[in-house]
């Protein structure tokens, strides 16, 4: 690269950004992810199952280092690691929002099983993973066609499937015994919702790394969740925050030498805080003119 | 085995760290804050990376970052426990400012960065020295003593912070302390095993625990001797075993209890059918 | 508006179930004189007269709004009130909030709580002082004693409360009303002089809130303990209570139930026509009330 330098004619920027195929294909992969992540993680921060993602994500550590073992291409360890951790998960409990202590716990054994088994894999692989760094952090150097195009491939299933069970998910998200009442499958959309998790994680680890998947697929959501409580308008505000937050950071890496995982969780966490203080001071200047309401059932 | 000098420092310091992990790991786990331990450890590191450019002992980065969160995640929370975006969103942030300091990291020194990289991620407690170990239990010791300390107050507060506030206890308090020990224990962890696995010690012992009792006080000791009894064994393994790394045979076994202690409680409610529930609570959680 | 008359403790009538202790009962436990509550600079009632005796079971109804919670938290001195209006037990409120046992409202305990019943108990005598319980009598039989006192008091009011049975096992396993026994348990725990529970027959069952409701009756007699329970549907206690104090409007209005619960006298608080009607079985429904919670300055304005 010839060191690129940011100037204030942004339409040039952006065309010098465009002329490289693998900027194309950033790009590209970038906006894919970002509307997965976007709608995947605006029912993560609904169903309060960050912890669950989080766990998820770091299992493309085992993945990877799994996949380098076996000699399997990499994108396919993430994809595999992921989903088994998804359903171990779910199968342990951690499904479900009952119980704090007992699904707390389960998640957080089976992230550590996953991470002491991928340096297992690492040692006996005795290769050092050079992309240890790029694994954690992300990166968007090296993103090839194919790659686009099974991300592609896995944006298309993940979103099929939330249109096809997105309205039944939302209820049981929001109120399981209403929907058991209703006879809704609860425990299966449960396992479901993980692996489509899983799914998306792994892809969005691809461009985010492990550690920063949150930038993409809680930040966004959650942003536009404190901004309004209309579901289909925070959706559609999760899905544009996610967008904004890629594009912004994968143009401002570019010229910078500085890594693309610190500008994507640096948008995210601004943007969030915004959100949440824009919020903050609606409800205030809501509250002062007029007189207290009475509060129904406390008093 | 004894022998050996870096044999005896892991022991040391292992013991109390294994306690501290142990009984700290109880409550998180009770308080359902187990991400914000996992959250704290992450975030160990960045402590280490960020000390290490400053040109500061690892330690000071560590508990630093670690404390100073805990104490922002107290603050956020009602009743001292934030909520799990706030977490993941703040973690995050946080270590795409350790992204950035391992990318100035390497751009200024020359190797060494690989090695504290890998060291905090996955532990040294075979290169501890004497000094080093000596201050790890030490610490390890004082969050010991801390916890049993606040152990029934906070055992109160966290099973109905209402009532306990009504007896006078201190509910918002405790869960600073608390966020502050769990704080120093996995950056306390982080030493022995690893940012990324410390959080084995905190929710495995702990886990398995609450699946053997229900009794408050022998579910702490309990979840602090499985600790202890990963930590030897994980040692001795990993002596015996050159080639398994110290912070895998560990959680290995830690894992192995929970998995363990699992199974034994699944078996355990199928045997007497009159442990079925009634369904008239609705199930809702009152709580923050 | 005229002001209505407002019941005064001369003005009740002598209950069926009065407590044989006579001389107990002219001292109250609690007394409300011209008391108001104020709850973030909003006024919730005004103007209230009422007491309570030791081994009387009274209870609070009146809709949502009413303040009825804010009744037991100003007993609590947790709620600004006028001072010198609240005594509790010959002191101000809040002073001797050691002497009360309070179950305050909720909605059950998380499900997969692995904490036992007995232990909740135990931390309402103990929970809020320092360190662990110690296990083994360290010399001294009166560190022995103390503890073993304290087993026994456990174990003691877990049986008043008819919890034996469960009480060893999880809190997440039980039933509401099993849980509800279990609250009630901890709240004895410390022999309290005062009993409040707000709306703990909420989430139960018919059988259950029976069962309740002849507990706590039960309780207020032998423990001569004054009781204090907020309910929304003065049926389940019907044949258990002394008396009521009802909430609406901004006052109260403290009697026997067929002197309070009557069409004129809730028309009188509540400020619009309130019907009661007494079904064949005994029970009373209360028809007309407002059905939002009302804000009190617009009825002023009238």
């Amino acid at each position: 690269m010839n060191n690129p330098t940011l100037t204030w004619n942004l339409v040039k920027d952006v065309h010098e950004l465009l002329v490289y195929q693998f900027m194309v294909n950033a790009l590209q992969a970038g906006t894919i992810v970002a509307v997965m992540a976007g709608v995947v993680g605006w029912f993560v921060v609904l169903r309060r199952q960050s912890f669950a993602a989080h766990t998820t994500a770091m299992m493309s550590f085992p993945g990877a280092s799994g996949a380098a073992l076996a000699g399997l291409p990499t994108a396919l360890g993430y994809y595999l690691a992921c989903g088994i951790a998804a359903l171990a998960i779910g199968r342990s409990g951690g499904a479900s929002r009952r119980g704090r202590s007992g699904e707390s716990a389960a998640v957080g054994v089976v992230q550590v099983a996953g991470l002491a088994l991928g340096f297992l894999f690492l040692s006996l692989y005795s290769g050092v993973l050079e992309q240890l760094e790029t694994l954690l952090f992300g990166t968007f150097l090296g993103i090839d066609g194919n790659q686009v195009l099974t991300l592609a491939i896995v944006a298309v299933v993940v979103l099929a499937a939330l249109l096809a069970i997105g309205r039944p998910l939302l209820l049981s998200s929001l109120d399981p015994e209403a929907a058991r009442a209703r006879g809704l499958p609860v425990g299966l959309f449960d396992v479901g919702f993980l692996l489509i998790l899983g799914l998306t994680v792994a892809a969005t680890s691809q461009i985010t790394g492990a550690l920063l998947v949150f930038a993409l697929l809680v930040a966004p959501p959650a942003a536009a969740q404190a901004l309004t409580p209309r579901p289909g308008l925070s959706l559609a505000l999760s899905v544009v925050f996610a967008l904004l937050v890629t594009w912004l950071g994968l143009g401002i890496s570019y010229f910078s030498i500085y890594p693309l995982g610190f500008f994507v969780t640096s948008f995210g966490f601004a943007l969030y805080v915004a959100a949440k203080l824009a919020h903050r001071t609606a409800a205030a200047l809501r509250r002062s003119p007029r007189a207290d309401e009475p509060m129904a059932a406390t008093v | 085995m004894l022998a050996h000098e870096f044999i005896r420092n892991a022991y040391l310091a292992g013991t109390f760290v294994a306690l501290a992990c142990g009984l700290v790991g109880w409550f998180a786990v009770l308080r359902g804050q187990v991400f914000a331990g996992d959250a704290l450890s992450h975030v160990a590191f960045v402590g280490a990376i960020a000390a290490a450019v400053v040109g500061v002992d690892e330690r000071v980065g560590l508990f630093a970052l670690t404390l100073g969160l805990a104490a922002v995640m107290a603050g956020l929370g009602r009743r001292a426990q934030a909520n799990d975006v706030t977490i993941g969103v703040v973690f995050s942030w946080v270590i795409g400012i350790g992204v950035l300091l391992i990318a100035v990291l390497s751009t200024g020194s020359s190797g060494g960065d690989g090695l504290i990289v890998a060291n905090t991620l996955f532990g040294s407690i075979f290169g501890l020295g004497m000094g080093q170990s000596i201050v790890a239990a030490a610490i390890g010791l004082a969050v010991v003593l801390a916890a049993v300390a606040i152990a029934r107050p906070l055992l109160f507060a966290s099973l109905d912070g209402e009532l306990a506030a009504l007896h006078g206890v201190p509910v918002r308090a405790l869960g600073l302390v608390l966020l502050l020990l769990i704080g120093a224990v996995t950056a306390e962890g982080t030493q022995a095993i690893g940012a990324l696995l410390v959080l084995g010690l905190v929710a495995a012992p702990a886990g398995a625990a609450l699946r053997l009792t229900s009794k408050p006080y022998l579910g702490m000791a309990f979840s602090a001797g499985i600790a202890l009894v990963a930590m030897w064994g994980g040692i001795a393994l990993s002596y015996v075993i050159p080639s398994l790394p110290p912070s895998t045979a560990i959680i290995g076994l830690a894992v192995g209890a929970y998995a363990l202690a699992s199974l034994a409680s699944n078996i355990a409610l199928w045997a007497p059918p009159s442990q079925l529930r009634t369904r008239e609570t609705m199930g809702k959680v009152h709580s923050s | 508006m005229d002001a209505p008359p407002r019941s005064r403790p001369a003005n009740r009538t002598p209950t069926t179930h009065s407590t044989p202790s006579a001389s107990s009962a002219s001292t109250p436990a609690i007394e409300l004189r011209d008391a108001y509550a104020a709850m973030g600079g909003r006024t919730v009632w005004s103007g209230v007269d009422l007491s309570v005796c030791p081994g009387e079971f009274v209870a609070v109804l009146g809709s949502n709004g009413s303040g009825k919670s804010t009744l037991l938290k100003a007993i609590l001195g947790l709620v600004q009130t006028a001072p010198g209006a609240v005594s509790v037990l010959g002191g101000p409120a809040g002073a001797a909030n050691r002497e009360i046992g309070y179950l305050p409202q909720r909605h059950g305990f998380d499900s997969t709580l692995p904490i036992r019943g007995v232990d909740l108990v135990r931390l309402g005598l103990d929970g809020a002082r320092w360190g662990v319980p110690l296990p083994f009598g360290r010399g001294g039989s009166g560190r022995r004693g103390a503890r073993t006192r304290s087993r026994e008091r456990v174990r003691e009011v877990i049986e008043l409360v008819g919890a034996s049975a469960y009480a060893e096992r999880s809190l997440g396993e039980l039933s509401g009303g099993e849980q509800q026994r279990i609250l009630i348990a901890q709240a004895l725990v410390r022999r309290p002089r005062i009993l409040m529970l707000d709306e703990p027959l909420d989430s139960l069952d018919l059988p259950n809130q029976a069962a309740v409701s002849a507990l706590v009756q039960r309780i207020c007699r032998t423990e001569n303990v004054a009781v204090l329970l907020v309910a929304h549907d003065v049926n389940p206690l019907l044949s258990y209570l002394d008396q009521v104090i009802y909430l609406a409007g901004g006052r109260a209005l403290q009697g026997a139930v067929q002197d309070v619960i009557t069409g004129p006298k809730l028309s009188e608080l509540y400020g619009v026509e309130i019907e009661v009607l007494r079904t064949r079985d005994g029970r009373l429904v209360v028809v007309g009330q407002p059905e939002a919670p009302h804000v009190h300055g617009h009825r002023h304005e009238q």
